[in-house]
C-alpha cells in the first residue's frame, strides 16, 4: 500500500523539522508532502532542505484548500491511501499505523484520530472542549454513527476517499465538513482512539465570545453542507 | 410634467447610458451587465409613462404610485448583488484550483530539475 503523509503547515518553521523527522522515524515507508499555505516564514525552504515533497500555494488558502492541493497530489500521484498530519506538532508520528489498518483491512473508507475514545486523555481548554462536544453531539445525528472527535485533523483516507477530496473538500470548517460531504457520499468512517500533544508553539486564537460565534457558523455549515448536492 | 417624473426619466436614462458607455469601452463585460440594461430599460419604461405604473401599482395595491418604481429598483439591487455573490463565489472556487495547481506545478519542476541534476552527477 503506497502512502502518502499530507502535512498542511502555515508558519510552521519551528515545529516542523520535528513533525518531519517524526514521521521519517515512525513511518519511514510513506512519502511525505508538506503543503505550505503561503507561509510568510521559512516553512517552504525547511521542507525543501530537508528533502520533502514541497506543494509551495502562492498564497493562503487556508487549511482546506492546503489539504486539497494534497489530495489533489495523492490522486495524481496514484497513493493508495492519504494521512491528514498537522505541521504545528500536535499529532504524533507513531499513532498513524493505527489510522491505517482499518484501511488495510478494508473496514472504512476514512479513519479518524479521537482524542475523546479514551475518557480523560487529553484536556483541551473549557470552550474549547464544550464546542467540540456540541459538534460531535450534532454529527453522531447526523451522520447517524457516533464521532466523538468531529474538529480533529488527524485522519485517514483510501483511494476511494481521496478521489472524492481531490474533487470536493470544503474549504471554511473543513474538519467539520468534509464528514458531513463524506456521509453523503456514503463512505464508511470509523474513530480510533489516539493520544496527540498539546501545542508545542503558537497558541489557540479561540476565546469565549469567539467559540460561540464559531460554534454558530460551524453549526449552519453542517447544514448547508446536508443540502449540497455531491457526485 | 411634474419634477418626479422628469427626475425619474432623467435618472434611469443616465443608468442605462453609463451602462451602455461601460459596455461600448469595454470596462464592464456584456455577461455582467444584462441585469443592469434590464433594471435600467424597466425603469425607465415605467418613469416615461405614467399610466402604465399607476395601472401596475393600482393592482398592486400600491396606493403611491412613484414607490413601485423604488420596490423595482431595490429588487434589481438584491438581484445583482445576489449575482455579484455568486460570481465571487465562482472566482475564489478559480483561484484556489490555480493556486493549488501551481502547487503541484512547481513541485514537479522542483522535482524533475533535482532527477537531472543527479543525472548530470552521476555521468
Amino acid at each position: 500500500m503506497r502512502i502518502l503523509i499530507i502535512v498542511p503547515a502555515y508558519n510552521e518553521e519551528e515545529s516542523l523539522p520535528g513533525v518531519i523527522d517524526d514521521l521519517r522515524k515512525h513511518i519511514p515507508t510513506a512519502d511525505v508532502v508538506v503543503v505550505n499555505d503561503g507561509s510568510r516564514d521559512a516553512t517552504a525552504r525547511i521542507a525543501q532542505d530537508m528533502g520533502v515533497k514541497t506543494l509551495d500555494l502562492p498564497f493562503n488558502l487556508g487549511i482546506g484548500g492546503a489539504v486539497q492541493a494534497g489530495y489533489v497530489y495523492a490522486e495524481r500521484q496514484g497513493y493508495d491511501a492519504a494521512v491528514q498530519f498537522d505541521g504545528d506538532g500536535q499529532h504524533v508520528g507513531m499513532e498513524i499505523s493505527k489510522l491505517l489498518r482499518p484501511l488495510e483491512e478494508g473496514i472504512a473508507d476514512i479513519v479518524i484520530g479521537s482524542r475523546f475514545l479514551v475518557p480523560g486523555a487529553y484536556k483541551a481548554p473549557l470552550f474549547r472542549s464544550l464546542g467540540i462536544r456540541i459538534f460531535s453531539f450534532t454529527l453522531s445525528r447526523v451522520l447517524t454513527t457516533a464521532v466523538t472527535d468531529s474538529t480533529s485533523g488527524f485522519r485517514a483516507a483510501n483511494r476511494k476517499a481521496i478521489v472524492f477530496f481531490a474533487r470536493m473538500y470544503p474549504d471554511d470548517y473543513p474538519e467539520v465538513e468534509s464528514l458531513v460531504l463524506a456521509h453523503k457520499m456514503k463512505f464508511r468512517m470509523i474513530e480510533v482512539a489516539v493520544t496527540m500533544r498539546e501545542r508545542t508553539y503558537g497558541k489557540s486564537s479561540i476565546t469565549p465570545l469567539r467559540s460561540v460565534y464559531y460554534m454558530t457558523k460551524v453549526l449552519m455549515a453542517i447544514f448547508i453542507d446536508l443540502l449540497k448536492r455531491v457526485r | 410634467m411634474d419634477v418626479l417624473k422628469i427626475l425619474a426619466i432623467a435618472g434611469s436614462g443616465i443608468l442605462l447610458f453609463i451602462v451602455i458607455e461601460l459596455i461600448r469601452r469595454g470596462r464592464l463585460k456584456e455577461r455582467y451587465s444584462l441585469l443592469w440594461l434590464l433594471a435600467g430599460m424597466v425603469l425607465l419604461l415605467l418613469s416615461s409613462s405614467r399610466n402604465a405604473l399607476e395601472f401596475v401599482a393600482r393592482h398592486l395595491g400600491i396606493f403611491y404610485p412613484p414607490s413601485f418604481l423604488f420596490l423595482i429598483a431595490f429588487l434589481f439591487l438584491l438581484l445583482i448583488t445576489l449575482h455579484f455573490s455568486v460570481v465571487i463565489s465562482g472566482l475564489s472556487e478559480k483561484s484556489k484550483k490555480l493556486a493549488q495547481e501551481l502547487a503541484l506545478l512547481r513541485e514537479e519542476l522542483h522535482s524533475t530539475k533535482g532527477a537531472s541534476r543527479d543525472d548530470g552527477k552521476s555521468e
